[in-house]
C-alpha cells in the first residue's frame, strides 16, 4: 500500500467494514473525511445521510443497528458536534446497541489548549462506551477502526467512539489494511456456557413445577429467538419479555405473557413471583423490571444467562450463573435437556401452572373493551394500529406513556420489530430511530408511535426524512402534556400538575406542511383506520396527530420502588390470581 | 450448617481487599479505570501504579473497601475494560504486600535525633537525608507497620510524609495476574 491520506484510509476502512450508511453532520474538523467519502458516495458504495442535529444522527445509527443487527455509524465534527452525540451514545450504551461514532477533533498539536471547537470527547464518553480511541498516527487508522467495529458488534454489543484529530485526516503515511478478525488481548467475550453449569441448569429446569423465562435484549442481539421458542415448546415454559426483547417470541404464542415490569401486563407481573424457577436470558434485572428488589422473586431459584459476567450477581443473587452468548447457551441447554428427557416425558407436573398462566393470559386480552369514543382512548388507538401492522412492520416509540401503551398492546411477532429507548429512556428517540430503522429495512413499514413531548425534541429532522427520502409514519399521541409525568402527578402528587402542560402548540399539520409533508389531525376515532392506511401506503412521511384523552392513565402500573406483583391494576382482577 | 451461615456472614462483611491487575500502557488508561471506580460507586483507598518488566504493560494495585459483592463487581467491571488484561484478588494469607513511606521529621536536639534513629533501626528504615534540624527516612512495610511508625515519630514533629499505595505479589512461583501471551497490538 502506498502513502495515502488519513481521510482516504478512513474511507477505505469504512468500506472494508461494510459500512453502507453514515448518519452525520459535517463541520470544520470532520469535513476532510466527508471529502474523501465523496467518491464512494458517487459510486453508490456509501450513502451519507445528512441529519439536522447530531443527536438525531446517533439515534438513527442506533435505530439502524437495532432494526438490522449491523453496526450503525454516526459521524460529527469536534466540540459541539461531538457533545451533541452524547445522548445518543448513552442510549446505545444502556440498550447495548452496536454503533460506532466518529468525531472530528482539533489537530493533535492543539489538543489540550482549549482550541476553537475542542471538547474532550474521549473523557466525556468514557463512562458510556465499551471503549473509545483517539487516533494519533495515520498508520494506526486501519487497526483502530477494525478494533472499533469488532468491539462494537461482538460480545455484549455497545457503542464505541473513534476521535479523529484533523491532522490525522490530512497527513499521509504508509498504511496497511488487515484482513480477518483481530486478536485483542484484553477483549475475549465468553461465548459457550460452562458444561457443568448447563447440566445443573437443565436439571433445575426439569425439576421445576412453575418455571418462567424472562427473555431480554440479549436474545435479540444474539439472534436466539428460534432457540427460545424451541425451549419454550419443549418444556412448556411461559415467557415474559422486557421492552428490549418484545417480539423475541411471537406475542400470539400461548406461552408468551408479554412485557413485564413497571407497565407490564398483569398476566406477566402477577406470575413472576409465583414461579419456582426463573430462567433469565440476556437481561440485566433493571429496576423497571424488578421493582423493589427484596420483594422480587422471593422464593424462586434463578438461572441467569448473560454474555457480560458483570451483569450476573449485579442486582440479584443468582443460583445458576451461566456466562455466555444467549443463542449458544440456549442451544446447549436444549441439547442437554433432549438427552435427559429421552427416558420419558416429565411435563405433567407443570400442567397446573401452564393452565393458570394460559387462563390469565386470556383474561389480559382486553383491547376489545375499548370503544371508539371521543376524545380517543389511547388503547383504542393501539387497537387500530394493531389491526394494520404487518409482521415485518418496525414499530419505534418515543419515551413515556406512548411507549408503555405501545409495548403493552401492540402485538409483535418477530425480534427487531419493536424498538424503543429502554434503559436511558430518551425522549426524542422515536423519530430519528425510525429514520435509521427505515434505512435498515427499506421494504418494511416503519411507524413511530410517539408522544407530542417526545416528538418535539427531535422533529427538526423531518427535513432529513424529506431530503434523504426516508418515508416513515409518525403517529403522535397528542395529549398536549408530558403525559407520563402528568400521570405520576395525578396518582402520587395530588394532581399538582407542575410543568407538564405543553400548551396548545404546535399545529402538527402545519408543521408537516412546512416540510412539504402531509399532516392529518384526528379527533374522531372513525378516521383513524383510513389515516393509518393512507400513511402506510404513502411514499413520503406522514404525521398523524391523534388527539387523545389526556386523563387516561397507562395501567397497570407498579409505582417506583413498589412490588412488581402488586401493580395498580387496569381493572379489578379476581382475587385468586393474586396467589 | 453453622459453617455455611458463617460463610454467608463473611461474604457480606465490609472489608479491605487488594486487587492487582495488568493493563496495556496506553494514554488515558488510568482515567479509564479510576473513572470506572467512581461511577460505579466503589470506594478505593490506595492506588499504586508502575510499569512492569515487560514493555507496554503496567501493573496497578488497588485497595478496595467494601463487601465481597462489591469486590466481585469491581473485578468484573475492571475486566470489561479493553486495556485491562488480567485482574486478580491478592489475599493477605497468600501474598506479600508492601508500602513505602518517606518521612521528614524534626530533629532539633541530639537526644531527639538519637531516639528517632533508634526507631528507624527498629523498623528497619534508612535515613536518606539529614539537615541540622530535620531528617528524612524511608520505611517499607504493610500499612499497619507504617501507621505504627508514624505514630511513634509523631511527638518529634513530623514535617511531611509521602506514602505510596500498597503494592503486592502473590507468594510462590506463579505470577498473578499473569500477562497473557496474546501479542500487544501496536497503536498509540
Amino acid at each position: 500500500m502506498p502513502f495515502i491520506k488519513g481521510s482516504e484510509a478512513i474511507a477505505e476502512s469504512f468500506k472494508r467494514e461494510g459500512v453502507k450508511h453514515i448518519f452525520g453532520i459535517t463541520g470544520g474538523a470532520i469535513m476532510i473525511v466527508y471529502d474523501a467519502l465523496l467518491e464512494h458516495e458517487k459510486s453508490g458504495e456509501i450513502n451519507n445521510i445528512l441529519c439536522r442535529h447530531e443527536q438525531t444522527a446517533a439515534h438513527a445509527a442506533e435505530g439502524y443497528a437495532r432494526a438490522c443487527g449491523k453496526v450503525g455509524v454516526c459521524m460529527a465534527t469536534s466540540g459541539p458536534g461531538a457533545t451533541n452525540l452524547v445522548t445518543g451514545i448513552a442510549d446505545a450504551w444502556m440498550d447495548s446497541s452496536p454503533i460506532v461514532a466518529f468525531t472530528g477533533q482539533v489537530p493533535t498539536s492543539l489538543i489540550g489548549g482549549d482550541a476553537f471547537q475542542e471538547a474532550d470527547i474521549i473523557g466525556i464518553t468514557m463512562p458510556i462506551v465499551k471503549t473509545n480511541f483517539q487516533i494519533r498516527r495515520v498508520k494506526d487508522i486501519p487497526t483502530i477502526i477494525k478494533m472499533a467495529f469488532q468491539i462494537a458488534r461482538s460480545g455484549r454489543p455497545g457503542p464505541v467512539l473513534v476521535d479523529l484529530p484533523k491532522d490525522i485526516q490530512i497527513n499521509e503515511d504508509e498504511v496497511y489494511f488487515l484482513e480477518g478478525e483481530l486478536d485483542i488481548p484484553g477483549y475475549t467475550p465468553n461465548i459457550k456456557g460452562h458444561p457443568l453449569q448447563i447440566k445443573r441448569a437443565a436439571e433445575a429446569l426439569l425439576r421445576a413445577e412453575r418455571p418462567l423465562i424472562i427473555s431480554g435484549g440479549g436474545i435479540v442481539h444474539s439472534e436466539a429467538s428460534p432457540e427460545l421458542v424451541e425451549l419454550v415448546e419443549m418444556l412448556g415454559i411461559p415467557v415474559v419479555t422486557t421492552y428490549m426483547s418484545k417480539g423475541t417470541i411471537p406475542e400470539n404464542h400461548p406461552y408468551c405473557l408479554g412485557v413485564v415490569g413497571m407497565h407490564g401486563r398483569m398476566c406477566a407481573n402477577l406470575n413472576i413471583n409465583q414461579a419456582d424457577l426463573i430462567l433469565a436470558a440476556g437481561m440485566r434485572f433493571d429496576d423497571r423490571i424488578t421493582g423493589k428488589l427484596d420483594t422480587f422473586l422471593p422464593t424462586s431459584k434463578i438461572i441467569h444467562i448473560d454474555i457480560d459476567s458483570a451483569e450476573i450477581g449485579k442486582n440479584v443473587e443468582v443460583d445458576y450463573p451461566i456466562v455466555g452468548d444467549a443463542k449458544t447457551v440456549l442451544r446447549q441447554l436444549i441439547e442437554a435437556l433432549k438427552t435427559m428427557i429421552a427416558g420419558g416425558s416429565n411435563g405433567e407436573k407443570r400442567t397446573a401452572w401452564q393452565n393458570r398462566v394460559k387462563e390469565m393470559r386470556e383474561a389480559c386480552d382486553c383491547l376489545d373493551e375499548y370503544e371508539p369514543v371521543t376524545p380517543i382512548k389511547p388503547q383504542y388507538l393501539m387497537k387500530e394500529i394493531n389491526s394494520i401492522l404487518d409482521d415485518d412492520t418496525v414499530v419505534v416509540t418515543g419515551v413515556g406513556r406512548n411507549q408503555a401503551w405501545a409495548a403493552h398492546y401492540l402485538e409483535r411477532m418477530n425480534p427487531r420489530t419493536f424498538i424503543c429507548s429502554g434503559g436511558l429512556g430518551t425522549m426524542g428517540f422515536g423519530f430519528p430511530a425510525s429514520l435509521g430503522a427505515k434505512v435498515a429495512k427499506p421494504d418494511s413499514w416503519v411507524i413511530d408511535v410517539d408522544g407530542d413531548g417526545s416528538f418535539l425534541m427531535t422533529c427538526q429532522d423531518l427535513a432529513t426524512s424529506v431530503v434523504e427520502n426516508i418515508p416513515i409514519t409518525v403517529v403522535i399521541l397528542d395529549d398536549r402534556s408530558l403525559g407520563m409525568v402528568r400521570q405520576w402527578q395525578s396518582l402520587f402528587f395530588e394532581k399538582r400538575y407542575v410543568e407538564t402542560d405543553l400548551g396548545n402548540v404546535p399545529d402538527f399539520v402545519k408543521l408537516a406542511e412546512a416540510y412539504g409533508l402531509e399532516g392529518i389531525r384526528i379527533e374522531n376515532p372513525s378516521e383513524l383506520g383510513p389515516a393509518l392506511r393512507k400513511a402506510k401506503n404513502a411514499d413520503q412521511t406522514v404525521i398523524i396527530d391523534v388527539v387523545i384523552d389526556r386523563d387516561e392513565n397507562i395501567l397497570p402500573m407498579v409505582p417506583a420502588g413498589g412490588r412488581t406483583d402488586q401493580p395498580i391494576p387496569c381493572k379489578p382482577w379476581p382475587r385468586r390470581y393474586n396467589k | 450448617m453453622t459453617s455455611s451461615i458463617e460463610e454467608k456472614e463473611n461474604e457480606t462483611k465490609e472489608g479491605v481487599h487488594l486487587i492487582a491487575f495488568v493493563v496495556e500502557d496506553r494514554p488515558g488508561v488510568m482515567a479509564r479505570v479510576t473513572g470506572l471506580i467512581r461511577r460505579r460507586n466503589f470506594n478505593i483507598t490506595q492506588i499504586s501504579v508502575a510499569r512492569t518488566h515487560i514493555e507496554n504493560y503496567t501493573r496497578m494495585t488497588f485497595v478496595v473497601q467494601g463487601d465481597s459483592r462489591t469486590l466481585e463487581q469491581v473485578i468484573k467491571q475492571l475486566r470489561k475494560q479493553v486495556e485491562v488484561l488480567k485482574v486478580s484478588e491478592l489475599k493477605p494469607e497468600t501474598s506479600v504486600a508492601r508500602e513505602l513511606a518517606l518521612v521528614k521529621v524534626r530533629s532539633t536536639d541530639i537526644t531527639a535525633r538519637n531516639e528517632i534513629i533508634q526507631y528507624i533501626n527498629i523498623f528497619r528504615g534508612t535515613i536518606i537525608d539529614v539537615s541540622p534540624s530535620s531528617l528524612i527516612c524511608e520505611v517499607t512495610g504493610d500499612s499497619k507497620k507504617i501507621d505504627a511508625f508514624l505514630k511513634l515519630l509523631g511527638p518529634f514533629g513530623i514535617i511531611e510524609v509521602a506514602r505510596t499505595g500498597t503494592t503486592a505479589l502473590v507468594r510462590g512461583a506463579e505470577a498473578s495476574p499473569k500477562i497473557p501471551e496474546t501479542p500487544y497490538i501496536e497503536y498509540t
